[in-house]
């Protein structure tokens, strides 16, 4: 009855997977990049339309690349800190197969211009509740695997995985609610300012949940593996988790500052956001200060280096974040490119990173190597995205302060300043800037493919047993 | 909101708050729990996964603490708790009204000394055409273009062709009550056959040949249908807005089959009134703007017409 190896051919699917769909995912963000500065890469076709790749790239980045990823270490991590196998082989294919035909509708419908237009939910119904059963299935194959672990305590990672899927469960069915009137057409459930607070509800939690407590989860694994040192405070963990999952609850009417929605739910989105630095510093520091008492290892370990940056770019996105939820700063930040730079050093800063790094780690191993087939290559990665995402949030927010202040600059007559087109021409270098930061990023993963599969190419899938739990943190017997 | 809304809302966020400070300050103290050697919890997963029990960093339990403190001080100070104000009263609606009002009484003070002046006379004053330039760049270049040429269905302002008429009180009129555009379908009084011919007729009435239509007969259809708003000779009439056709200016398009979708499905067309939004004097200067992108000759040119 007690199975005695772990089931690692799901993860290696997912990893694989996510080396594919971070680099098509990339590839359409490149495109669009390129279409903001040469607008006829529309070629006049309306599935090539930046309307039409926008949600394309957002989709693939967050839910196909990061989706695959969590899925694969979220599957690792929980065998090994449970010392157990997945809880249903059956299901986690099922999770594998049912999440990449999700991608592959998304990839199909968005093109179309088949969108309920609820950014980050933009997928029509029927896929909707595809979504929606896989997630379930994902819920009980990991909650069933917590369930039947070998070990006293469940390990820290596993606690912000187990809130991530409940939520995210939560969060896609309240949020997707909608009335279908064709196969490919649907209406929201909900009218108005109403269906806004949902939608922006779902989204910045989408960003708490599914771009920050999942892959908090990965780095609470990959970190203190890599660097060969505890965790830096139990305690610590405790408490930024908790008020962490319980905080962000309420950020999301800072996306919707000086609209319709109603004076108290713009205050407590702003004065929750506030109050969310200290709980997303926690994550930081304790994932930073493990390394301590080992910084050395930074100097030849190119994988910690992916590891440690991408924290520190979750630490300084979630700084940026709580400031321009401050009305003021809102006012003037709120629309412009400022917030796509803000998104991308916590998307790439923060969760592609700790991906890449976590991935050089973990895909040796699943096919029974100890490290990559480069190391050189992984310095050479790590140099071109840290410079790449650097040239990316310095471009937009330059752009975004400046598009800010040529917006609402008034004059004393009583007209603006500026007019659309004025302020635009005023950003288009550093769309330019963006699009070589962006194709750095880019260059970076298809380094990254050729080193896995260099990597893969010399190993063999292996079978990995079961070892038995440390002595002291057995189940006591009844 | 019901009172019993207000008090969920207050009694959630409050306890929420509250729970936060309590955890931390209850993991804030090194509580009594034997402490096993190297100082780690005690646990272990997967071969060396442990954990050090290290206090929660000071500067961070402070940053946390005045992040709270400030959380109430602004709950309290403006809306947010449920239904209560806010002691400073603030509301974003007043902020707003406020700002508007402050930018107005700015305004009013620059624009007094334009009030019920001729648009002609203001085109030659640079401080009003600068002003009406940014007015334009504001309110009217979305359609007619940052330059004023305009695009398919949205008037060139600056070729000296007016569908409504181009003297000074007209183009006031134009602005401040707009104006709709109608042009009749004729396919179905026409035909197939009857559109190429009225096309035909109507492209050498600028000097061009159509690729197919007989222009002899397409001038008797013009003759019956069309003289009424465009008059005998093809000139329009600016009484209805009945463009010239005789110009080689095409507001919907040139080609052949652009003319020719024209004479078969009409048109309709919308300039939207302005007077409500902008006002008298404001109306004035975009007029002055608008004059002033023909230079002086053609302003000239348009007293005498």
């Amino acid at each position: 009855m007690n199975a005695v190896s772990y089931n690692d051919k799901v993860i290696r699917q997912f990893a694989v997977m996510t080396l594919v769909w971070g680099v098509v995912g990339m590839l359409v963000g490149v495109i669009i990049a390129s279409q903001l500065l040469f607008p006829a890469l529309n070629f006049d076709l309306p599935w090539l339309t930046f309307s039409r790749l926008r949600p394309l790239h957002t989709n693939a980045v967050i839910f196909a690349f990061g989706g695959s990823a969590i899925f694969a270490t979220s599957y690792y991590i929980v065998q090994r800190t449970c010392h157990t196998r997945l809880f249903s082989d059956g299901l986690a294919a099922f999770t594998f197969w049912g999440w990449q035909l999700v991608i592959v509708l998304a990839a199909i419908s968005l093109p179309m211009g088949w969108t309920t237009g609820k950014e980050y939910a933009e997928l029509e119904w029927p896929i909707d509740l595809l979504i929606a059963v896989v997630w379930v299935a994902y819920a009980v194959v990991f909650l069933g695997t917590l369930a039947k672990r070998k070990v006293e305590h469940i390990y820290v990672a596993n606690w912000f995985f187990a809130a991530f899927i409940i939520t995210v469960a939560v969060l896609h069915i309240v949020n997707s609610a909608e009335i279908p009137v064709t196969l490919t057409k649907s209406y929201s459930a909900y009218a108005g300012v109403v269906d806004a607070m949902v939608q922006w509800w779902y989204g910045h939690n989408a960003v708490g949940f599914f771009l920050t407590a999942a892959f908090l989860g990965m780095m609470y694994y990959f970190v203190p593996k890599q660097a060969g040192r505890p965790v830096y405070s139990y305690r610590l963990s405790i408490v930024h988790f908790w008020s962490l999952i319980s905080i962000y609850m309420w950020a999301g009417p800072h996306h919707l500052h000086y609209t319709t929605l109603p004076d108290w739910a713009q205050t407590i989105g702003m004065v929750f956001s506030l109050m969310l630095i200290a709980p997303s510093w926690g994550g930081m520091i304790n994932g930073i200060m493990t390394l301590s008492g080992a910084w050395h290892k930074l100097r030849d370990d190119p994988i910690l280096k992916f590891l440690i940056v991408s924290l520190s770019f979750y630490g300084m996105s979630t700084f940026e974040g709580p400031m321009m939820s401050i009305k003021t700063v809102n006012a003037l930040s709120h629309y412009t490119d400022w917030t796509i730079g803000h998104v991308h050093s916590g998307a790439l800063g923060w969760v592609a990173m700790v991906t890449v790094g976590s991935m050089y780690m973990l895909i040796p191993r699943l096919w029974g190597q100890t490290k990559m087939w480069s190391t050189r290559l992984i310095d050479v990665h790590f140099w071109t995205t840290t410079i790449g995402i650097v040239l990316y949030t310095v471009s937009m927010w330059i752009a975004g302060v400046t598009q800010g202040l040529m917006w609402r600059a008034t004059n004393p007559d009583g007209t603006l300043t500026y007019s659309f087109v004025e302020a635009l021409k005023a950003t288009y270098p550093y769309y330019a800037i963006r699009l070589v930061g962006g194709l750095l990023v880019f260059g970076g993963m298809l380094l990254m493919v050729y080193n896995v599969v260099k990597t893969i190419g010399q190993g063999r899938p292996t079978t990995v047993a079961i070892p038995a739990p440390a002595a002291t943190h057995a189940p006591q017997p009844a | 909101m019901s009172p019993i809304v207000s008090a969920m809302i207050i009694a959630i966020v409050l306890l929420n708050t509250a729970a936060m400070v309590w955890l931390l300050l209850w993991m804030r103290k090194r509580r009594g729990e034997p402490q096993t050697a190297g100082d780690t919890t005690g646990h272990v997963w997967d071969g060396d996964l442990r954990e050090y029990n290290n206090p929660l960093p000071r500067w961070w339990l402070w940053l946390f603490l005045i992040s709270v403190a400030f959380a109430l001080a602004y709950l309290l100070l403006y809306p947010g708790l449920g239904d209560r104000r806010g002691t400073l009263g603030w509301t974003q609606v007043k902020q707003w009204e406020e700002m508007q009002a402050a930018q107005e009484r700015s305004a009013r003070s620059i624009l007094a000394r334009f009030d019920g002046r001729d648009p002609a006379a203001l085109a030659g004053d640079p401080a009003a055409v600068a002003i009406g330039r940014n007015l334009f760049a504001n309110n009217c270049a979305a359609c007619h273009g940052s330059d004023g040429r305009g695009a398919t269905g949205f008037p060139n302002l600056t070729d000296g062709d007016w569908l409504w008429g181009g003297d000074p009180e007209t183009i006031v009129t134009t602005v401040s009550q707009g104006r709709v555009g109608v042009m009749a379908p004729w396919i179905d009084v026409l035909g197939e056959k009857g559109v190429d011919d009225a096309a035909a007729y109507v492209l050498s009435l600028s000097g061009r040949k159509a690729p197919k239509g007989d222009v002899a007969a397409g001038q008797a259809q013009f003759n019956t249908y069309c003289t009424a708003c465009h008059g005998p000779d093809g000139r329009g009439n600016t009484a209805v807005g009945a463009p010239n056709l005789t110009d080689g200016i095409w507001l919907h398009g040139g080609s052949a089959a652009k003319v020719r979708e024209t004479i078969a499905h009409g048109r309709q067309n919308a300039m939207p009134a302005q007077e409500a939004r902008l006002g008298d004097t404001r109306i004035r200067l975009l007029a002055a703007y608008v004059i002033s992108l023909r230079g002086p000759t053609r302003v000239a040119a348009l007293d005498s017409r």
